[in-house]
């Protein structure tokens, strides 16, 4: 085992792990951190903190996850290299270790053109791979990015994001390689609504036998609404939703959809579980993180693990 | 070369209003190129500032000179016989030229015509593109001949994000993804294994980090 974290002994003990989100809120409001921390207590076996998601400023991720650890959840850090230089972001995952968190995930986070502060500059001192570097030298080698010791070096369970679905297609699993190469542990994937196409770059993950170096987790959205689906399908970039779901997301009545939307979900992932490689499931719930109970029963995936 | 797009005439107004006599100064290099501070556009914002005077009740007497190179000393020099004979200066030279005109006149407020933009070059006429951020340690070996730290949005160095889609960036489709470019540009090359390296973190002091950058050449230096 390389680190303490609970995510790791799951996966390590060969259970399908499940692990959600919960975005920080946008305002000095610790209880609707736990609030949200709450609904996903004894579901998941971690949960991400998203890090100002979509480039909007929330509460830091580093905070949000301290407040969930207190409440004795699980939380995953999250780091984009957007915001801060190799300096900070090296200080806070001390900083974070120190607080008790043990997992991350490594991203280079959206553009700012997308959030509330589009006049800011993306700092990318380091992409992220780099990062899933640094914290792994960080993690074994005990040294700085800048090549000094450090005293009670921060053991991170690393993470890193996948997109199956972005182009060019061939590049996503050589991209996948590099971040495992780099030193990522698990990986959570990108939404899955097609999952022909997530089977095919799942079989070249496998043939490159990049499955068994690396745990990777598959990543599903329960859809809210028609309107969302439609959303999710033209404006946001790197996502692939199949016609057919914004079809059946259409064939039923408005105030059928959200069931709908969970009982796509909830297919998906008996879909996915089926597909040799897959280590568990990443329920991203925007703003929804009171689905994510009945879809996680109703997947089967309960009750989580003891460890 | 260096772009820059000329700044609103509103802009330039409200520096040259308390000024009697302006001397413009154009560039000869890379902003006559990019058809922003030349000879040509010396005397068409010319002619806009004095109308524009005019029509607010105000006479300007301004004029014209453009040098070969506005950020050499040697061509500055040129300026010395007008420099007594206009109250100020405007620049339609990128920020070097704007700073080698201060540096050398020391009473005389001098101020800039352009908003100098990047190194680019030329797509087509009337377009042009970053292509160079000065990192001071040059890469586009490994990367077929594209620029990742200049073209991705995120300067990326491993390959592209999770938004790159159909060989457009996330922030628009008016925008090439760098790792498409460079990926084709590798494969048509037989190149595909460069891709697989991890370029690790990068040193920004070439680029900047260690503060203002300067080049010193012993065999040239006086």
């Amino acid at each position: 085992m390389r680190t303490e974290s609970r995510l790791e002994k799951v996966l390590a003990a060969g259970h399908l792990a499940v692990t959600s989100e919960c975005g920080p809120p946008r305002g000095a409001l610790p209880d609707k951190v736990r609030e949200k921390g709450k609904y996903l207590e004894g579901i998941v076996d971690a949960i991400n903190v998203t890090d100002n998601q979509t480039a909007m400023v929330r509460m830091s991720s580093l905070a949000a996850s301290v407040i969930l650890k207190q409440e004795g959840l699980n939380p995953l850090f999250q780091m984009v290299t957007r915001d801060r230089n190799r300096l900070a972001m090296q200080a806070d995952i001390i900083g974070a270790y120190s607080l008790g968190i043990d997992t991350m995930l490594c991203l280079s986070g959206d553009h700012t053109k997308f959030g509330d502060h589009p006049m800011a500059m993306n700092v990318h001192d380091i992409d992220s791979i780099q990062l899933i570097q640094m914290v792994k030298g960080m993690r074994d080698e005990g040294k700085f990015q800048g090549g000094a010791e450090i005293k009670n070096p921060p053991r991170m369970f690393i993470g890193a994001a996948a997109n199956p679905f972005a182009d060019p297609f061939e590049l996503r699993v050589l991209r996948l390689a590099k971040k495992i190469a780099a030193g990522a542990d698990f990986i959570q994937t990108q939404c899955i609504f097609n999952v022909d196409k997530f089977e095919k770059w799942m079989e070249q993950v496998c043939a490159r036998g990049l499955h068994k170096k690396c745990y990777i987790l598959a990543g599903v959205t329960p859809i809210k609404s028609l309107g969302a689906a439609r959303y999710m399908k033209t404006k946001v970039p790197g996502m692939d939703v199949p016609q057919e779901i914004v079809d059946r997301m259409a064939s039923v009545p408005k105030e059928k959809q959200a069931e709908e939307g969970v009982t796509i979900c909830v297919e998906t992932i008996e879909r996915l579980k089926k597909v040799e490689g897959v280590a568990g499931f990443h329920i991203m719930a925007i703003d929804w993180e009171e689905k994510v109970k009945e879809i996680v029963e109703r997947a089967g995936l309960l009750p989580r693990p003891q460890i | 070369m260096i772009t820059a797009e000329r700044k609103p005439l509103e802009e330039l107004i409200e520096y040259i209003k308390p000024f009697k006599r302006l001397l413009l100064v154009g560039c000869n290099e890379c902003v006559t190129v990019c058809a922003a501070g030349g000879r040509k556009e010396v005397g068409l914002l010319a002619s806009g500032l004095h109308m524009a005077m005019l029509k607010s009740g105000t006479n300007i007497e301004i004029h014209e000179h453009t040098l070969e190179r506005q950020c050499d000393p040697e061509y500055i020099d040129e300026l010395v016989p007008m420099i007594d004979s206009v109250d100020a200066v405007m620049s339609m030279a990128c920020g070097c030229g704007v700073q080698e005109i201060a540096r050398r006149f020391k009473g005389k407020p001098v101020f800039p015509a352009v908003n100098t933009k990047f190194m680019g070059a030329s797509e087509r006429q009337g377009v042009w593109s970053e292509r160079c951020q000065g990192c001071g340690d040059c890469l586009l070996g490994k990367t077929g001949g594209v620029c990742p730290i200049a073209r991705c949005a995120k300067q990326l160095m491993n390959g592209p994000c999770g938004g790159s889609t159909g060989g457009h960036c996330e922030i628009g489709e008016d925008v090439d993804c760098a790792w498409a470019l460079i990926w084709e540009r590798l494969k048509e090359l037989g190149q595909e294994d460069r891709f697989v390296e991890i370029t690790p973190a990068k040193d920004w002091r070439p680029g900047g980090g260690a503060g203002p950058r300067k080049i010193i050449r012993e065999d040239l230096a006086e």
